[in-house]
């Protein structure tokens, strides 16, 4: 266990909250409730396994493989699952096409639910109140803050997740990408075009 | 409840910041909170709805100002202590292992169920949301309350999340994504449309 046989003056550079944590992890593990090696595998697991390159797997076969495309419009879950992205906050998905004429946002108003299996764990931005409180009341305001002006043609349409499902936005396809294979293509999804909060063709 | 979770619609939080290149986790604390909230939600003593009900009895006012791993440890202290766990002689519980955490995430937990209650719905049909307020968990958003959509997408029958936050069982209930305009929800000058999915008891017909 990693948190294990520091000496006492450590604590004194630990922060209120995490001495607090420190102390209910011991605790837990104290009682038999948690298993240590399994807390790091699970940190290793979102921090350097499940992410966004995930999601741009996805997209980039969508963008190639119009069968693909279709299926995951009609049955996203399988679709995705199909590619290996299953489980924990992804059990039941739906992906959203943005096209020129409507642009899909996702937002969890109510907490913070987020595709997970695609996408990782969400940035604090998603999850703190700025964003919940205005993604649904000024969608175009929020575009505004990424660096996103939408023409007044385009519908914006903002998914709030209240209950299971998870939504994952499949952004267009930048303009001038004709040629490069879906490797590439998946470099230039970026983790907020497929939020909706920005477009694809740009660094994260 | 109409509890400091429901900000949808909400003014004056400030800007949104997003962060460049931002990590995972943003200090070491933070990763051994989420890892301490999923071992224990691996325990089977509360389900999800329990979970975030926990974290909406957070006062207002302290709730706003607790950082998101903040409000976790919040409520899972909560919900150990209302449990007993932490306090006395230790419990006999089903621990998650190291070997069964990859297992465990690929599978998840799908949330859909049978029922034999047929929908009262079909996709196209225009329906109204209640003026509910009730005072324990539930997933309808307080900006919605009242508006007229339509519904767009149907997901079958989930279940219940406000009988099951309660311990009073699954109870599915069928859930549809309902379609409304910015414009009827918050009197918006675009024909910009919002989405949330909701649960059958939610809805009415117009």
């Amino acid at each position: 266990m990693p948190h294990d046989g520091h000496d006492h003056d450590e604590h004194s550079e630990l922060s209120p909250i995490a001495l607090r944590v420190k102390a209910l992890e011991s605790l837990l593990v104290e009682k038999g409730y948690v298993d240590p090696t399994a807390l790091d595998v699970l940190i290793d697991t979102y921090e350097t396994k499940i992410g966004p390159r995930n999601g741009a797997k996805v997209v980039a076969k969508a963008w190639t493989d119009p069968a693909y495309a279709k299926w995951l419009k009609e049955d996203a879950t399988q679709a995705i699952a199909s590619l290996g992205f299953t489980g924990r906050q992804g059990e039941h998905m739906v992906a959203l096409f943005n096209t020129p004429d409507i642009h899909n946002m996702v937002v969890c108003t109510l907490c913070s639910c987020y595709p997970w299996p695609v996408l990782g764990l969400p940035p604090v931005w998603y999850k703190s109140p700025p964003y919940r409180s205005r993604a649904v009341i000024d969608p175009r305001g929020v575009l505004a803050e990424f660096g996103v002006t939408l023409p007044e043609t385009t519908k914006v349409s903002v998914w709030d997740s209240t209950a299971e499902i998870r939504y994952l936005v499949v952004p267009m396809r930048p303009a001038n990408s004709e040629g490069l294979s879906e490797d590439e293509l998946a470099g230039l999804v970026n983790r907020d075009s497929m939020i909706g909060t920005r477009l694809a063709g740009k660094a994260a | 409840m109409n509890g400091p979770q429901d900000m949808g619609g909400m003014m004056g939080f400030g800007p949104i910041a997003p962060e460049a290149n931002e990590p995972v986790f943003h200090a070491p604390w933070e990763r051994r909170a989420l890892a301490i909230s999923l071992a224990m939600s691996g325990t089977r003593q509360w389900n999800i709805d329990m979970s975030r009900h926990a974290r909406e009895k957070i006062p207002p006012a302290q709730y706003w100002s607790l950082s998101y791993y903040e409000i976790w440890m919040e409520g899972l202290k909560r919900l150990l202590t209302e449990r007993g766990l932490l306090d006395g002689p230790s419990k006999k519980l089903s621990v998650l292992e190291a070997a069964n955490v990859a297992p465990a995430l690929a599978k998840g937990s799908p949330y859909s169920r049978a029922t034999e209650a047929k929908p009262l719905f079909k996709i196209g049909e225009r329906v109204k949301v209640r003026n509910l307020h009730p005072g324990g968990h539930t997933r309808l958003p307080g900006y919605l309350r009242g508006a007229a959509g339509e519904i767009v997408l149907y997901h079958k029958a989930h279940v219940f999340p406000d009988s099951n936050a309660q311990g009073a069982g699954e109870n599915p209930q069928h859930l549809y994504a309902v379609r409304f305009k910015a414009r009827d929800v918050f009197g918006a000058d675009t024909d910009d449309e919002l989405q949330a999915d909701l649960f059958e008891p939610y809805l009415e017909a117009p």
